[in-house]
């Protein structure tokens, strides 16, 4: 079951990405995520396609990896690009019947809208892959620190976001052995209709919910029991470095914006 | 000796509709570096006396003196430095998403200075024989390194005592054995407190004094070689017959004459050959 989940998890390694500051990894993921938008013909794609296939390649990581984490949402990928190429008029129109038009530009925006999702995808996964769960929720507690001043409980945030991370693979392994321990007592999953299958989730979302409170009440007697008295007068063991190659990483992020915007009609 | 903990007519419930207390009336006080083994069925409220120590549970009656300090709203704070517990589960204890941010987890909660924290969460590591794991993640160890790090983590924060709530009882025999071991060198060196709370033979035996608990009460104390003595009596107090015990009671039922006292393994064995050059 892990071994299907590619997104969200964390491959150790030493590579140039590794090491980034994940201040900066967070940062030029929404950065890119949000420039995407910007592009409309295809030198732009191109550009951010270079891009992406230039950071998986700084983060020594297989591009197999980056596929097999589209694998799981292609069906959705796929929807959309099809809904696109049916229902978009244009110009040129190869086929035409009733509401379904099947035209030049459609086509094109379908494998525009392909080439964004992937895009996404892969710097998304870039991100998990290269940075631990716990440095990330380190940058989300630093990126999100302005809004303290609204009384956003930040550190609390960020603490749950790093036991839920930790917790991940630990409730994957429960699931999968409820699970079995299901199926040997005659439970069937996966077959039957939609409902049935349904029916069949039952015997496990109840047992892990509850499990799921002892768990809770185990840990959090064992924080108390560490002195564990809320977020004020903590200090941090992990401490963020920003050096020079993080401002490489950034510079990057602008250059390829300035080239979006250069490059786009 | 100085006296680091005692306990003064405790009693708690859980509910208030329970109509048998889950502690009732105990009182025991415990010095300063002994091994204590807390032994008792299941229910018998081994966990919950351990829990009122660090002041996890607040007792409806009586007092708690942990090193001098009268347990209360203003001194938890202070007793849960002085009290370490590590817990049954080794799962649902670790916080920290590796091993040393989960040793670092309470160095952090007291507000320990980085480089200090970052010299005592190596040492600490390097005690328990995880320093090659520093990076790991939970997912990636067995429940015996689970363990070690979360002893790791109570040896950072250098506490006087530590408790073990069942710490062992989900190990492999060998890996209880390593926890067992590592934290009596630990005890050894720091000179601390230890509280263990077992099911387990081998722990008893390295107390100096064992506690028997049964129905949230009090109900024997000795050395481990008075409460072996007790021979059948022991699976009663939720206790295995040690393999000597069993040897001797496997004897008793083929009529050959063994001495009533306990003894050891080694005792057992010189006992033995000393029987058979007689003949």
């Amino acid at each position: 079951m892990m071994d299907k989940l590619i997104f969200g998890r964390y491959i150790p390694g030493d590579s140039w990405i590794h090491k980034l500051d994940p201040r900066a990894k967070l940062l030029g993921t929404v950065i890119f995520i949000g420039i995407i938008f910007l592009a409309n013909n295809w030198m732009t794609y191109l550009l951010l396609l270079a891009f992406a296939l230039t950071a998986i390649r700084l983060s020594t990581i297989k591009l197999s990896f980056f596929i097999n984490g589209v694998k799981p949402l292609i069906w959705l990928i796929l929807f959309t690009v099809i809904l696109q190429v049916l229902f978009t008029g244009g110009s040129t129109v190869y086929f035409d019947w009733g509401p379904i038009i099947i035209s030049q530009e459609g086509l094109l925006n379908g494998v525009f809208i392909f080439c964004r999702f992937v895009l996404i995808i892969f710097m998304s996964t870039l991100l998990t892959l290269t940075t631990m769960p716990l440095s990330l929720t380190d940058a989300i507690e630093y990126l999100l620190r302005p809004l303290k001043v609204v009384k956003v409980p930040v550190y609390e945030i960020a603490l749950m976001l790093s036991i839920a991370l930790r917790f991940v693979p630990t409730l994957m392994d429960e699931t999968e052995k409820i699970m079995n321990a299901q199926r040997a007592r005659g439970v069937d999953f996966g077959e039957g209709n939609i409902f049935q299958q349904m029916k069949a989730i039952v015997p496990i979302l109840i047992p892990l919910f509850v499990s799921s409170f002892n768990r809770a009440e185990e840990l959090a007697t064992a924080m108390e029991a560490r002195g564990y008295k809320g977020g004020e007068g903590r200090t941090k063991y992990r401490q963020l470095e920003w050096v020079s190659r993080d401002t490489v990483a950034m510079l990057g992020y602008a250059v390829l914006t300035v080239g979006l915007v250069v490059l786009r009609n | 000796m100085n006296k680091i903990i005692t306990l003064k007519d405790i009693s708690y419930q859980y509910h208030e509709t329970d109509d048998r207390p889950a502690l009732n009336n105990v009182s025991l006080s415990i010095e300063e570096g002994e091994w204590i083994a807390i032994i008792g069925h299941n229910g018998s409220g081994k966990s919950t006396l351990a829990k009122t120590i660090n002041g996890l549970i607040a007792p409806s009656q009586g007092e708690v003196t942990v090193g001098g300090l009268i347990l209360s709203e203003e001194n938890i704070w202070k007793i849960r430095e002085m009290v370490g517990m590590v817990f049954q589960n080794p799962d649902n204890q670790f916080v920290g998403s590796t091993v040393q941010d989960d040793v670092a987890f309470g160095l952090e909660n007291q507000g320990v200075p980085r480089d200090e924290m970052i010299e005592r969460v190596k040492s600490a590591i390097t005690r328990v024989k995880m320093q090659d794991f520093m990076e790991k993640e939970p997912a990636r160890l067995s429940g015996g390194q689970k363990q070690r790090v979360a002893i790791a983590g109570v040896v950072a924060l250098r506490p006087q005592i530590i408790i073990l709530d069942e710490a062992t009882s989900m190990l492999d025999p060998q890996g209880r054995q390593e926890v067992l071991a590592t934290v009596k060198e630990i005890k050894e060196k720091a000179n601390l407190t230890v509280i263990s709370i077992t099911h387990d033979i081998d722990e008893a035996a390295n107390a100096n004094r064992v506690l028997v608990m049964k129905n949230g009460e009090l109900v024997q104390e000795g050395t481990p070689e008075e409460i072996f003595s007790y021979g059948d009596q022991l699976i009663e107090m939720g206790l295995d017959l040690p393999f000597a015990e069993k040897l001797k009671s496997d004897l008793r039922d083929r009529g050959i004459d063994v001495p009533t006292e306990y003894l050891t393994e080694e005792g057992m064995v010189d006992w033995l050959w000393t029987l058979l050059s007689k003949k």
